[in-house]
């Protein structure tokens, strides 16, 4: 395993030498080690690698990630694999505002909790948090998956476009055009598959969900929604 | 009695016959009017200036023999990878969606040929534009349509827009009309529907968050890449220093005359200043902190000739960026297409109904048969010889000032047709030393 102490080396040098794997490399396991809390760990990575960051990160980390697998031992600042295209981020602990914002593939897991707007404007990423998220989750989501094994915040899913929630527990309020809609025999099947990749099919069972959708209501303008907008 | 003379009709200043027509429009249809361009409204502008010439203070160069030189460096405070232009007029962020595909084509081929950048728009980057671009800002928008790192990295500069001068504030709209299949596919949604810009970004609040997300943007680019960000012109002094401060290469402010493609007319006309406010407080901002110069200042707003970009400049800019402008270069509004305008309910030069998708010159059109009319071959060598042209103007300006470069220009060498411009652009009222708010004068 590549270990790297980015209180010693620091993070350009870090970012470099990840940026520098592109194709194929046998150097595919990454350890970061005293992260103290730096943004903008792991970002940009384009290859098929693991890397392991053993502590807390700041904002960003993992953004716009492709390929790689990278998992947070702490828990992670704003914008945790914001953009994401693909892989996977793995958090142990719990993660701030806008967790896996404009993503638009790959998996973000999240052990803990996630603050506000996680999911904002997501564009093809999976999502699974297996505690609760925050106020206006999922705004604007155009596609992909949340899975929340916990409760949702204020406004879930305000003005989503055709991405899927489903959330185990409460929902403090539904957010303008989402509205909850049928689970189908295709649903189950999703979220028996995104549980098993979120390492939390042994905490929850797909039966347990709720389904929560655009009504579609909003997408062309109509002077008598002007109150919903 | 039917001899006496009667009080001839009079319209009101207030109520005039097109404010009456807006009501009844309003009345009718219960929405706001919607429509593309920048502000239509009279505003102090760049030809409220003049420049003074060289006589026996100033020594003038000879127009034909004496350099002047013309390029412009941006993005030499951060990036590896600075930008070198050979004139200061780019090409302003404009979308694939709002413009065709042959339209972004034609926008690129023309400033290749002449020495400068285009920058792509709120709908990700096409191979068309990134094709025939020698040199492409890749704008970072909170929609983040088609955002990827591989596009950032294969950009030239990287463009972080917070703002607009047509709608500062404001988030942008492409009506359903607009959404083909391969306009839905890039952006990620569904056909046909009115797609909603985000007039903030999903990832970032303020300042000190913009800070982070630069340093960001500049990791996953290795720090090779000009970051531009772009405002809209509204408090230009407090939002450039904080450009700055959050470290940015370079500062774009776009005043009101800024076009877009689509977003209320309330929201054109009545949000925003004029660039001719905006640029003086931007150039004062970057004074006050040490950075004119050092971090670049791009302006947009109405810039239509070589006489505006050597105002611009003499302000205090560093480059310029034209959108409307190279849109009508390359046929848009063209009175060829007269008939057509006429069948939509307008006429050529007035048309900006840019959203609706049916623009008969075949520009502003997602539709296969209105766009086919457009040649981009021919569309790019007409935005070049525009180029070229304000490129010609701006340097017989700046040689009758005795300047070398068009960097050298200065507030010195003009002076200002009225009050209100004297007082926004900081200078002095024609035949006098007076600027308002400033000193006595005589």
């Amino acid at each position: 395993m590549q270990s790297f102490d980015l209180g010693k080396e620091g993070l350009r040098a870090l970012n470099s030498s990840l940026h520098a794997l592109k194709g194929q490399t046998n150097m595919t396991a990454w350890e970061v080690i005293n992260p103290k809390g730096a943004h903008a760990i792991a970002a940009g990575v384009d290859a098929p690698v693991d890397i392991t960051v053993r502590g807390s990160t700041g904002y960003y980390c993992a953004g716009m990630n492709k390929q790689a697998t990278i998992r947070i031992k702490g828990s992670a600042g704003p914008g945790v694999a914001e953009n994401m295209m693909s892989g996977t981020v793995i958090i142990d602990g719990d993660a701030s505002q806008y967790a896996g914002a404009t993503g638009r593939g790959g998996l973000l897991v999240i052990k803990g909790n996630a603050s506000s707007r996680c999911g904002i404007s997501m564009k093809g990423i999976d999502i699974v948090v297996h505690g609760n998220i925050g106020h206006m989750s999922a705004f604007m989501a155009q596609s992909g998956n949340l899975v929340v094994l916990g409760n949702a915040g204020e406004a879930l899913g305000d003005s989503l476009y055709e991405a899927r929630l489903f959330v185990r527990g409460t929902v403090k309020s539904l957010g303008a055009d989402c509205i909850e809609k049928e689970m189908r025999d295709e649903h189950y099947a999703i979220l028996e598959e995104l549980l098993r990749r979120g390492e939390a099919d042994h905490k929850a069972k797909p039966e347990e969900f709720r389904r929560y959708g655009s009504a579609r209501k909003l997408y062309n303008f109509n002077i008598d929604n002007a109150s919903s907008y | 009695m039917t001899d006496l003379p009667r009080t001839p009709p009079r319209f009101s200043a207030t109520f005039t016959p097109a404010v009456n027509a807006e009501i009844r429009r309003a009345a009718a249809s219960g929405i706001y009017d919607i429509r593309g361009g920048g502000t239509k409204r009279h505003l102090p502008h760049f030809d409220d200036l003049l420049f003074l010439g060289a006589s026996i203070s100033r020594y003038p160069l000879e127009g034909y023999r004496e350099k002047c030189a013309t390029d412009v460096w941006l993005g030499t405070r951060h990036a590896k990878k600075p930008i070198h232009l050979d004139i200061p007029i780019t090409i302003a962020g404009m979308s694939f969606g709002a413009l065709s595909g042959p339209a972004k084509e034609a926008l690129g081929r023309g400033a290749t040929a002449a020495g400068t950048s285009t920058t792509t728009g709120d709908g990700g980057m096409t191979e068309e534009e990134r094709g025939h671009s020698k040199t492409l800002v890749y704008q970072y928008l909170p929609s983040r349509y088609g955002m990827n790192p591989d596009d950032l990295r294969r950009a030239d500069a990287i463009e972080v827009v917070v703002g607009q001068g047509a709608k500062p504030g404001g988030g942008g709209m492409l009506l359903g009309q607009k959404i083909s299949d391969r306009v839905a596919n890039m952006r990620n949604l569904p056909k046909g529907i009115d797609q909603r810009s985000a007039c903030r970004h999903p990832d970032w609040t303020g300042p000190d968050d913009l800070e982070i997300k630069i340093h960001e943007l500049r990791e996953i680019t290795d720090w090779e890449k000009p970051i531009y960000v772009k405002v809209g012109g509204a408090r230009p002094y407090y939002d450039t220093a904080l450009a700055v401060k959050a470290g940015a290469d370079v500062v774009v402010v776009d005043g009101m005359q800024g076009g877009t493609a689509a977003t209320q007319d309330v929201f054109i006309e009545h949000v925003g200043m004029p660039i001719l406010a905006c640029i003086p407080q931007a150039v004062k901002a970057l004074q006050d902190l040490g950075m004119h110069r050092k971090v670049q200042l791009i302006v947009s707003g109405g810039i239509r000739s070589g006489a505006d970009v050597a105002k611009a400049m003499a302000l205090g800019a560093d480059a310029v960026a034209i959108g409307t402008a190279a849109l009508i270069a390359l046929g848009d509004n063209d009175p060829k297409w007269e008939e057509e305008y006429q069948k939509l309910g307008t006429t050529a030069d007035a048309y900006d109904d840019w959203h609706e998708g049916r623009d008969p010159a075949g520009i502003t059109t997602q539709d296969p048969e209105l766009f086919k009319r457009f040649d981009p071959v021919l569309g790019g060598r007409r935005l070049k010889n525009y180029l070229k042209v304000m490129t010609l103007e701006a340097q017989t300006i700046a040689r009758a000032c005795g300047k070398n470069h068009l960097h050298n220009l200065e507030p010195e060498d003009l002076c200002s047709l009225t009050i209100e411009a004297a007082a926004m652009a900081g200078v002095p009222l024609a035949g006098t030393n007076w600027i308002p708010g400033r000193n006595g004068g005589w």
